[in-house]
């Protein structure tokens, strides 16, 4: 479509005398501009997400299983969540994967990039191994996941076993289900935030080591009181897109566990799919959807308010 | 930190105890890293790994078996076929929408331009699942479940990509466009023969990333994409997980099958993948 654009365009061109215009005429011609430049992002934009987003507000006012007629509720399926134990459950789920995932590849992540920014032999490859589980998809991740954590003759349990360890029943042990689902993720995951970070370590100057140095600071010294201080921004990054992920995790849970067993990795999204494809709830759904959006969009403004407190702009 | 000019031959002693720990350690942790893809592709070729027996890290009698039994039992060549074409469409629109979208934020001022982008900033904080229910009857009023239009429509306009592009075109020094126009040349002209050329890396990054959103994406063609034909790669291998509940190989070679175009994108075109990572980060 552009391409025909700036054709007719070009046929404009090569006619240079071409009508006298009036302001009013150029004015018009500038605004048609304008639009042809942002429709074809506006109209799916429109379309496709906030058009649906005001849906799914109206559509949780309602009971409707998705066929039979709606039935106004009002504000009953909110209430219904709010009763409903299972709702509390699967937060908790949630906040718990968020618990276990996030300081693991922060950690991971700030350990790999301070290592990857000294004088290292081969730094580019190693870093492309490391970011290469980020480009492979979840339900991949899932599935070897699933078969490296596998009880009865997955490789992790048969290490265990000669080492004289009885391994974990990992993803068919409610207990162990969740461990099992992060510990897939952060692996997933630690390139991503390495490569944040390092580009963050990057933009330090190396003037300010040395001035540290020179003062006498040792190497932890320097970490948290240059290091850290100046790498605060993008630990923010990290932090904000980690929790806004966190709380829709979805994909690695259904293909790991489906949220079992017996409901003991059920996370808020996995109860979302559920209620709309199995138990014909889609009003209940969509306030759960809300209530999601709601809680992600107040921690997402609590911590950019709260930013100023530790984030370090320079 | 950053002093990276010392080798280690001329490093004291305790110096260069620690350069090795460093390489030790960050070496092994690579080959932790790596060993589940080795792993996949152990697994998928050692026919028979069942309920038992854990495949042998030198499979005995490896074989392309699996393989077989993906593209012969199953229509994973369509299911292939499939994921690249959603891939190649989605990745072309928003090539698209994107740079246009872009060009109008960063070149044409116009009233309310400022709130119209934060409205376009402000869907990417939007998660899928809330769409997920009025996004599933919307197509069903069009008929357009179960088709490859309507897995695609919602892929159509990124919010992330606007704003990788936008910030490109905001590096292309305005004389250029000036001097365009002086030449005579109007806002089509200008868009097709100065702005994309100059902002090609950035191009770059966008297609691998809506590539890869498209290629790995599962919600929305799970909900979309009902009839075995017109499922894509992740919808496929969940399933297959359900069907060969204890056939390792078969799932591990359905997983390689849809690893390996990924990675050979990855490694063509990693320095804008790391780039367009890192620069994410940098405000």
């Amino acid at each position: 479509m552009s391409l025909s654009n700036a054709q007719t365009s070009l046929l404009d061109r090569s006619r240079p005398a071409a009508r006298p215009r009036t302001a009013g005429s150029r004015k018009r011609r500038y605004a048609l501009t304008v639009l042809a430049f942002l429709l074809p992002s506006a109209v799916p934009l429109a379309l496709f997400t906030l058009g649906p987003m005001v849906a799914a507000l109206w559509i949780s006012l309602h009971e409707w299983n998705l066929l039979s007629a709606m039935r106004f509720v009002g504000l009953g399926n909110y209430i219904d969540l709010l009763g409903d134990p299972q709702t509390g459950a699967v937060f908790l789920h949630t906040l718990y994967y968020i618990a276990g995932y996030l300081p693991l590849v922060y950690v991971g992540g700030l350990a790999l990039a301070l290592a990857l920014n000294t004088a290292l032999k081969g730094r580019s490859f190693l870093r492309g191994i490391y970011f290469l589980p980020v480009v492979t998809s979840w339900i991949v991740v899932a599935l070897v996941w699933r078969w490296l954590l596998n009880p009865s003759n997955g490789i992790v349990n048969a290490v265990l076993a000669a080492v004289g360890i009885q391994g974990p029943g990992w993803w068919t042990d409610p207990a162990w289900a969740m461990p099992s689902i992060i510990l897939a993720s952060a692996w997933k995951d630690l390139g991503f935030v390495m490569v944040i970070l390092l580009a963050g370590l990057q933009a330090i100057s190396p003037d300010l080591y040395d001035a540290a140095k020179v003062d006498g600071a040792g190497w932890w010294r320097r970490l948290f009181s240059v290091t850290l201080p100046l790498l605060s921004p993008s630990t923010f990054f990290v932090f904000v897109i980690s929790l806004i992920n966190g709380f829709q995790v979805f994909d690695q849970v259904y293909a790991m566990t489906g949220g079992g067993p017996n409901g003991a990795s059920e996370v808020v999204v996995q109860r979302i799919y559920d209620l709309t494809f199995r138990y014909g709830a889609a009003g209940e759904a969509s306030a759960l959807s809300w209530l999601l959006f709601v809680v992600v969009l107040a921690i997402t403004l609590i911590q950019v308010r709260g930013q100023r407190r530790w984030v370090n702009y320079g | 930190m950053a002093d990276t000019a010392l080798s280690a031959r001329r490093m004291p002693g305790p110096r260069l105890a620690g350069w090795i720990v460093l390489h030790v350690v960050i070496v092994l942790g690579a080959v932790v890293m790596f060993f589940p893809f080795l792993w996949t592709l152990i697994t998928s070729i050692s026919p028979g790994v069942g309920l038992t027996v854990t495949p042998a890290l030198w499979p005995e009698n490896p074989s392309l078996s699996a393989y077989e039994t993906l593209f012969t039992e199953l229509p994973f060549a369509r299911v292939v076929g499939n994921s690249l074409l959603l891939a190649v469409i989605t990745t072309v629109v928003q090539l698209v929408t994107s740079s246009t979208a872009a060009y109008a934020f960063s070149r044409l001022p116009f009233r309310g331009a400022g709130i119209v982008f934060s409205v376009y900033l402000a869907t990417m904080m939007i998660p899928l699942q809330v769409l997920i229910v009025p996004l599933f009857v919307e197509l069903k009023t069009f008929g357009l479940l179960n088709t490859y239009l309507g897995a695609l429509l919602p892929t159509f306009a990124s919010a992330f990509g606007i704003f990788l592009l936008r910030q490109a075109i905001n590096q292309v020094p305005r004389e250029l466009d000036e001097a365009a126009t002086l030449d005579g040349a109007g806002h089509f002209r200008i868009f097709w023969t100065i702005i994309l050329p100059n902002i090609r890396p950035a191009l770059a990054t966008l297609t691998v990333f809506a590539f890869m959103g498209s290629w790995n994406s599962f919600l929305w063609p799970l909900v979309v994409l009902r009839t075995p034909e017109l499922q894509t790669l992740p919808i496929a291998l969940a399933s297959l997980q359900g069907q060969y509940t204890t056939e390792w190989d078969v799932i591990m070679a359905g997983s390689v099958v849809s690893i390996l175009p990924m990675l050979a994108l990855y490694i063509f075109a990693q320095k804008y993948v790391i780039q367009g990572v890192a620069s994410s980060g940098i405000k």
